[in-house]
Order: C-alpha cells, then structure tokens, then sequence
C-alpha cells in the first residue's frame, strides 16, 4: 500500500485555481522533494495532504485512509511554517500538551526525551516566548516528531533555521528516513532537500509538472529541474 | 477517561494556563465591566423600583459586552506560530477541540461575573443574593449560551481581519432569545421571587436554547474549522 495517494486533487481560491488535477503517489519509506517557486501550489497541497484543507476536486490518502481519519492524523507529522507552539506555556508543556493530544503512553516520558534529542533539556521549564529563535525551531522539530510520525509533512523546513537547527533537523530526517518513515518536504532549498531525497516533483502554477527519481545530474546541477520543466 | 472528554480537558486547562499566564482578556474584561457598570451608576439615577425592574437587563448588557473580550481571544490566541494548524492537523476531533475552548470560555466568563455581580449590588444598593442559588443557575445557563455562541463565532471569524468587530457583531442577534430569558430571569431573582409560574417559560426557552445550539455548534465546528 502506498503511504500517500493524491488522486486529481484541484484547489480553488476564488477563482484562482491553486492546484490543478495534481495526481501521484509516495511509496512507504521514500522522500519526495516537492519543488516550485513561490505560489506554484506547493504548501496548498501539504495543507491538503495534512488535513488541514479540503480539496474542491480529487481525493487524498494516507496509508488507505483520507486524512482527516483520527488513524491517519495519528500518522502524520507536520512541520508548517509557523513554529506551532504556545508562547505562553514552557517548552516542557508544550511537548506535553501535544504528546496528551496524541494519545501518547507516557507524555511527560515523550516530551523529556525529545527536549534531550533536541537539545533543549536544560531549557525545559523556560517560556517559549523567553527562547531564542533558533531554540524556538528545534522545539517545533521536537513537536513534529514527538509521535513518531509514519508519514512527516515539512513545509520548506530549511527556511530561517539556524545552523544548529539545521544539523538536528537533517540527523532527525536521515533517521526517519533509516526507520522506514515516509517525508514529502516542499522547498526552495535545492541542495539540502535533493541530499535527502529519493524523489523529486515539481509544480508548476498548480500542476505536478514532472515527478520521478532523484538522479545524479539533479544532485549535479540542482537547477537543471526548473530549467527542463520550469515555467520560462 | 473517553476520548473526548480528555481531550476537551487537556484544551480547557490550556486555555486556562495561558489567560492566567498573560491575564490579557481577563484583565481587560473585568476592568470594561466594572468601568460600564460605573458609568451607568452616574448616568442613571432610578429609584429602588426602577432599579429592581432594569437589574437584569443591566447585568446582562455588562456580562454580554464584557464577555466578548473574552471570546473574541478563544481561537484569536491559536494564531500566533500557526498553532491552530498543529491542533487541527492532531487526532483531536472538532467537536473536542470545541468543547474544550467553550468550558475554559465559560469559567473565564464567570470569574467576570462573579468580580461584577457584588459590585452591581453596591452601586445600585441591591441585595442580590436572596435567591442565590437559583440566580446562580441562571448565570449559568446565560453564560453557557453566550459561550457556546461566542466560541462556535470565535472559530469563524478567527481569520477575518476585523474579527473583533465582526464577532460582536455576529454573536449579539443570535443570542437574542437567549439573553431575553436571562434578563427575565435574572431580574425576577435579584427581586428576591423564587422561579415559578409565567416565568418558567423563559427557563424552558433559555435550556432549549442551549441544548440547540450546542448540539449545532459541535456538529458543525469540523466544517467551520476545516471547510
């Protein structure tokens, strides 16, 4: 079974059409860099795929089940573009909070853990609101992999990290990644994205307009992709 | 412990943990109360019996304007960092998710009553608690009304630019029928009656209401919330 089926997904805004007839596949295990410039459609349909948007036309799985089934929404991991997590209340509650949220065994277990693998166990009882920027984006990687995700959704997760950040979000994805995990990642960040994935798409003004393996050339020159299938 | 009824508690005490944190609707509510309930002290000057008829009115106008401090915050505050994304994305149903904010809603919203009411029976030299606990039902049965109205209009216009205006806007027509009960009721008691008789209509007309429109407001939140 695949681990995410998108099948002649269309969104509309009015009537600007942010997806069009946007149909593939995502085998369990793999990654898929979703590629496109700005307002191609890209975080429209991880929002789709998330739950978090109903499609008008089309229909969307994960692991067989649509994605606003509870089964599903247990599944999945979203890191969005805002941190997603409350200012007011510490690091440690909010790991707790939505460790309670997903039904995990032992929250307080799972929220101790990840602060530690996120390198935020001394900081666990400071307000969100006091933390640095950098502190803020590892607490949200903590949050979107605190359930153990089978299938992560990462919009642009390199934009604004710092390096810090960025090297306990890579380690966390080659781990996921190592553990059978499934990741679609929508990003401009060519080089970070294409060293971890195994597949690529590109959408353009609202349509998937290539998706295959990731290739050497692609690794190569990271622009090739836009220049072949990208809008002149 | 259900499902639904943990889930509804873990959003009601962190609703509740982040207003005590930050005091913010909850300062700015009963601070608006007390102010409104002054300047109608000088702006009226009734007599006893006058008074006793325009009590409830008067208590409710105070409690309704008030309280959309309140509400107008319930999902405004999942806003900053998106996290409104990340409860709807969990396994958490709509249905949780909303009673969860209306049960915090609702405790903040008496905490606002409870600061006013005393100071309402010295303004205007009441004395308010003859019939406490059947006036105490019916500031709840009110207050749940507005809560689950507000909450249910909270969620709809929390990505509105002008939700503060729009919210009021919105919630005051629909709980009409509401609020007309509980100035009724609420100006018998503080007339020291005990319920009974013409008056129970308004009790009957307050529950249905209530029971009506929280059944609606749970069905329909995963559509208002989701689309």
């Amino acid at each position: 079974m695949s681990a995410i089926v998108a099948q002649g997904v269309s969104k509309y805004y009015g009537d600007y059409p942010a997806l069009r007839d946007v149909s593939f596949s995502v085998a369990p295990g793999a990654c898929l860099a979703m590629l496109g410039r700005n307002g191609a459609g890209k975080t429209t349909l991880l929002k789709i795929l998330a739950g978090l948007s109903s499609p008008a036309k089309g229909t969307v799985t994960i692991y067989g089940k649509p994605p606003r089934d509870g089964e599903a929404r247990r599944a999945i991991g979203v890191l969005g573009h805002g941190i997603a997590v409350y200012d007011e209340l510490s690091a440690f509650e909010n790991l707790r909070l939505f460790g309670e949220l997903y039904g995990l065994a032992d929250p307080r277990k799972a929220a101790a853990e990840w602060l530690e693998r996120t390198g935020l166990e001394r900081a666990a009882d400071g307000l969100v609101r006091e933390f640095s920027r950098g502190m803020r984006q590892r607490l949200a990687v903590a949050r979107a992999f605190l359930h153990s995700p089978r299938v992560l959704l990462l919009d642009e997760p390199f934009t604004a990290l710092d390096d810090r950040a960025i090297a306990v979000l890579q380690t966390l994805l080659r781990q996921a990644l190592a553990d059978g995990r499934t990741i679609v990642m929508s990003t401009h960040q060519l080089r970070e994205a294409l060293d971890l994935a195994t597949e690529v798409g590109l959408i353009n003004r609202g349509r998937l307009a290539f998706r295959g393996e990731r290739t050497q050339a692609m690794l190569d020159d990271p622009g090739w992709i836009y220049r072949h299938y990208g809008e002149a | 412990m259900p499902g639904f009824l943990r889930d509804s508690l873990t959003i009601a005490a962190k609703d509740l943990r982040s207003e005590l944190r930050t005091k913010e609707a909850l300062n700015a509510s009963v601070s608006f109360s007390l102010v409104i309930l002054l300047l109608f002290s000088f702006a009226f000057d009734p007599s006893a019996e006058q008074t006793r008829e325009i009590s409830g009115g008067l208590l409710w106008l105070v409690f309704a304007f008030a309280g959309a401090l309140i509400l107008n915050r319930s999902f405004a505050r999942e806003l900053p960092n998106d996290c409104l994304d990340a409860l709807i994305a969990s396994p958490i149903s709509g249905a949780a998710l909303f009673a969860g904010k209306a049960a915090a809603n609702f405790l903040l919203l008496l905490a606002v009553e409870a600061v006013s009411l005393p100071v309402f029976g010295v303004f205007y030299n009441i004395r308010w608690w003859g019939q406490f606990w059947q006036l105490a039902g019916v500031l709840a049965l009110g207050t749940w009304a507005m809560t689950v109205i507000g909450t249910m209009f909270s969620a709809l216009t929390v990505n509105l630019r002008l939700r503060e205006l729009m919210l009021p806007t919105l919630v005051y027509p629909v709980m009409i029928p509401a609020l007309m009960s509980a100035i009724q009721l609420t100006t018998h008691l503080v007339g020291g009656e005990p319920l009974g008789g013409d008056v129970l209509v308004w009790l009957r007309l307050l529950v249905a209401f209530n029971v009506i429109f929280t059944a609606l407001a749970l069905s329909l939140v995963e559509t208002v919330l989701v689309g």
